[in-house]
């Protein structure tokens, strides 16, 4: 109860800063994640895990997608998880490692990004959202040390350059700028694989939408983490396109319609699409 | 040297004085509710420091008086509403909770402090339906008053509220709840405040995530034409003047640019 009054008496206190995080730090610690004492041992495996999620440019744009399962060691703990957030109008963000962690790590980040559009009147540019998160993700460091591991990764529309960008993080920062392309999570290598020989330049969004569930599908087929496709139940993994009309997730039906066309098509060739040889 | 003596009545009688006549010095605000939410509009030739403001997903913010003293309240409105929704949930922030936060911090500086802030602000929160829609309005000795449709704050708000009622119809759509609140805003024979004049926002239900939109060029434009049938008999006449013209709807004194308290 003590912090709720610290930080209720200094709402009218001028911080000198547009940032919700420091605000906290300042006046409610304990609310922030993160922000806890050393483990008596490392975590690790016991904590449900997140997986793979994926992120490539599109004509005007980015789609960033992610699958659906989280896993405690060898045991699936959820898997109707959602991991891609959105951020704010233009931007979202997928987190791949210790679930709890990162989406904490999300939430908080959201509201930092809406905190400081509010005071300021104006939004954040494409970078200082990345570096912003970049903050956050080191802020963290200690408890990845301990096993509370969480790499992020964060797509936006930068009205700058009329496009999307892509920034890949590592537990101890970041942002790394990556064209065209980047996966995250136990999958990430596999879907990477796919996606450097699916990825088409300038392709329409609902192409780089067909692409980036492919490299899912590919994640899911090569890693036990990642979780393909649910026929039975119906469980798609979360899309996110941001183009100039800014963050829309596809509704059901559209991911629906784009997941039976990748099952068509594997029922065909198990391997899938093809990339030409030369 | 002993001071003399000022009973607690006359202490406070003149604080509320020296308020009112700082409030009054502006122009005034209108917030109003119409077919899809509610709308806020206040003549404001500056486009950098606003009257109105988003506080959370469904909450507003207007505001009238002296800009550094509501910019604190507005700024501490997002931060309260800010650590709340984080803490909780979204859906736990309410425009009543944060009309309470405000009351107590504008009545508790009106009987401590030497001077009494010079603002009085509406927060509004539009609801899933018309009938959710809540207004308050907040003076600056901390009363709350829980408002019906509309609210009108600075200037010289009882006339624009007359003016208002004659034209306000609930449940009116966009281009009409803003026609009359420029009515209202308006002195009889006066001329209207251009898009670029004015600050207009809306708080509408329909939209997803964040109410809160602010409308402003070609967008407001459209929304004001058709409500502008004839041009004015003398165009050319403001602009020949070369400099701010004096606010339809203030009384006499200091001339409101937007730039400089008191707004």
């Amino acid at each position: 109860m003590a912090s709720q009054q610290a930080w209720m008496n200094n709402l009218f206190t001028n911080t000198g800063s547009s940032s919700f995080t420091e605000f906290l730090r300042g006046y409610a610690p304990d609310m922030l994640p993160g922000n806890r004492d050393a483990l008596p041992a490392p975590v690790g495996e016991q904590i449900p895990h997140a997986t793979t999620i994926v992120a490539i440019t599109c004509a005007g744009g980015v789609v960033m997608a992610g699958d659906r399962r989280a896993t405690s060691g060898n045991m699936i703990s959820n898997r109707d998880m959602e991991k891609v957030f959105r951020t704010d109008e233009y931007s979202c963000m997928g987190i791949a490692g210790t679930a709890s962690t990162g989406i904490e790590m999300a939430r908080l980040y959201q509201v930092e990004l809406e905190h400081y559009e509010k005071l300021e009147g104006r939004s954040l540019s494409t970078e200082g959202k990345a570096n912003r998160l970049a903050t956050m993700v080191r802020g963290n460091l200690g408890a990845a040390m301990q096993g509370l591991v969480v790499v992020p990764i964060f797509a936006a529309y930068d009205e700058r350059i009329g496009g999307g960008r892509i920034f890949g993080y590592d537990v101890g920062g970041g942002p790394y700028e990556h064209q065209l392309y980047h996966s995250i999570g136990s999958g990430s290598i596999f879907a990477r694989g796919s996606l450097k020989k699916l990825y088409r330049e300038n392709a329409a969004p609902d192409e780089a939408v067909l692409t980036v569930l492919q490299a899912l599908y590919d994640a899911a087929d090569d890693d036990s983490a990642t979780g393909g496709p649910d026929v039975t139940r119906k469980i798609w993994p979360v899309v996110a396109v941001i183009t100039d009309e800014g963050f829309r997730r596809l509704p059901d039906e559209e991911v629906t319609a784009a997941v039976e066309t990748l099952l068509a098509g594997r029922m065909i060739d198990p391997d899938g699409p093809t990339a030409p040889l030369r | 040297m002993p001071f003399p003596y000022a009973s607690p009545e006359q202490i406070m009688r003149d604080r509320a004085e020296y308020a009112r006549k700082g409030i009054a010095r502006g122009r005034s605000v209108v917030v109003v509710q119409y077919a899809d939410g509610i709308l806020l509009v206040a003549p404001n030739p500056s486009k950098a420091l606003h009257k109105i403001s988003e506080i959370y997903d469904r909450i507003g913010f207007a505001a009238v008086g002296r800009y550094n003293e509501f910019e604190t309240l507005r700024q501490a409105g997002i931060r309260y509403a800010d650590v709340n929704g984080y803490n909780y949930n979204r859906k736990d922030v309410t425009a009543r909770a944060l009309a309470n936060v405000y009351a107590s911090q504008l009545g508790m500086i009106f009987t401590d402090s030497i001077k009494a802030l010079e603002v009085e602000i509406v927060v509004a929160e539009v609801g899933e339906s018309a009938d959710q829609d809540q207004i308050y309005r907040l003076t600056f000795d901390g009363s709350v008053f829980d408002e019906q449709g509309m609210a009108v704050i600075g200037g010289q708000s009882d006339t624009v509220a007359t003016r208002l009622k004659e034209r306000y119809r609930p449940g009116a759509p966009l281009a009409e709840a803003l026609d009359a609140a420029l009515t209202a805003l308006t002195e009889p024979g006066g001329e209207r405040p251009s898009a670029a004049q004015l600050e207009v926002a809306v708080l509408d239900r329909n939209r997803e995530h964040r109410k809160f939109l602010r409308l402003s060029g070609p967008r407001l434009e459209r929304l004001l034409t058709p409500a502008t049938p004839a041009a004015p008999e003398t165009p050319a006449a403001p602009a020949a003047e070369g400099g701010p013209k004096p606010p339809p709807t203030a009384p006499e004194g200091d001339i409101d640019t937007g730039s400089e308290p008191p707004l």
